[in-house]
């Protein structure tokens, strides 16, 4: 936390852009900011010229917990990307409760749905979606947290923390329109590598906006794009070996610390 | 929820082909003003369903909306006023949302649809 740039811009008292800790509405049984919170909205700041550059019309957050990226998103494009529909889910009863308050607290406007991941949205908004930020459930824990309900939906990531998170990809690249960015929360042990190979394989490029290492773990924001050159690419099946290995060549760099093979 | 989340929400029950659009009752509706802004409401039309948003309309109270809309009426600033109140400014705050083909009710409040499944019905 005291890494962040959030912390910084509060200290010393930096312009108001991002959700106010102060704010933020809380609930026994909801998950409260923590470093990856803060990575997601520091990760969305960074990439705030291309944002408002992009000028999204429907923004979305699959499982809002407290609110604070949600709120924070709305901050950052603010009044320079006027009209934006914003939407918001999360499993947890409680958790769209507390983002509401949350929101009302910054003076914006969310809409808000109690629901598993996309379910009931994914028929009527599929291919609308232009900017989708995801923090999802990455911690690895046995498989059975992963459904018990509560607080632990928002951490418990089941084999390798990719239960969820290997759910909520195809439903993003559902979602997403053909000019769709995806910002999600990935921890090492998820395998990110892996991620951005099977994200590749439906057209999707990649970039790591914000890379941080915490005592406890090690983080990266991905960035998510559709890019028509590597759909040309999946499609053309006259040298895929070659196209493999210069996708892999730019993996590597971009992941210095991770081990090659599964990181585990 | 707006009526525009209202146009993007289904019924999602095993089983259910058709959870489009979902009924409402009103127990309790607000109105929140919003900026009014043409581009935003040009880009949603083509985005909405416009039988579902003109019902939803009639449901909760406000019958402004004409029954059939096309591309041309985005040029006119009273349609796009009618528009823009019905999709943005008109909030179901109580009430439960109606799943057409089963008739289960999905209840909303504090202005928020629990559209959570039973384990039957996943």
């Amino acid at each position: 936390m005291h890494r962040s740039l959030h912390a910084f811009r509060s200290a010393y008292k930096m312009p108001y852009r991002t959700a106010q800790i102060r704010l933020v509405s809380s609930h026994p049984e909801v998950y409260e900011p923590c470093d990856d919170s803060f990575a997601l909205v520091d990760a969305l700041l960074a990439d705030r010229t291309n944002l408002l550059e992009h000028q999204p019309s429907i923004c979305m957050e699959i499982g809002c917990g407290s609110g604070y990226i949600i709120t924070s998103l709305v901050l950052i494009l603010g009044q320079e990307v006027p009209g934006v529909y914003y939407i918001a889910t999360d499993i947890n009863p409680h958790a769209v409760k507390v983002t509401q308050e949350t929101l009302n607290a910054h003076g914006v406007l969310a809409e808000l749905v109690c629901m598993d991941i996309a379910s009931g949205l994914e028929k009527r908004l599929a291919g609308k979606v232009d900017v989708m930020v995801v923090n999802p459930p990455y911690v690895p824990t046995p498989e059975d947290e992963v459904s018990r309900g509560g607080i632990a939906t928002a951490w418990a990531g089941g084999e390798n923390g990719r239960s969820v998170i290997d759910r909520i990809l195809p439903v993003a690249e559902r979602l997403l329109s053909d000019r769709g960015w995806l910002y999600m929360v990935t921890l090492t042990a998820n395998d990110p590598k892996e991620i951005c190979l099977l994200m590749r394989k439906k057209g999707y490029a990649s970039r790591i906006i914000v890379q941080r290492s915490t005592e406890e773990e090690s983080l990266q924001i991905i960035k998510f794009w559709c890019d028509s050159d590597i759909q040309d690419l999946n499609e053309a099946t006259s040298s895929p070996r070659k196209a493999a290995a210069s996708f892999v060549g730019s993996l590597v760099s971009q992941f210095p610390r991770i081990p090659f093979g599964k990181s585990q | 929820m707006r009526l525009l989340t209202h146009n993007m929400l289904s019924s999602n029950i095993k089983g259910v082909t058709n959870g489009f659009p979902l009924g409402i009752e009103v127990e309790k509706v607000i109105e929140k003003q919003v900026d009014f802004n043409p581009d935003f409401l040009r880009n949603m039309f083509a985005k909405v369903e416009w039988k579902a948003l003109v019902d939803a309309a009639r449901t909760m109270g406000y019958a402004e909306l004409p029954e059939e809309a096309d591309l041309s009426m985005l040029e006119s600033d009273d349609f796009l006023k009618r528009f823009h109140h019905a999709l943005l400014e008109l909030h179901l705050e109580e009430g439960a949302l109606v799943c057409p083909e089963t008739g289960r009710k999905f209840p909303v409040n504090k202005g928020i649809p629990n559209m959570l499944l039973l384990e039957d019905e996943v």
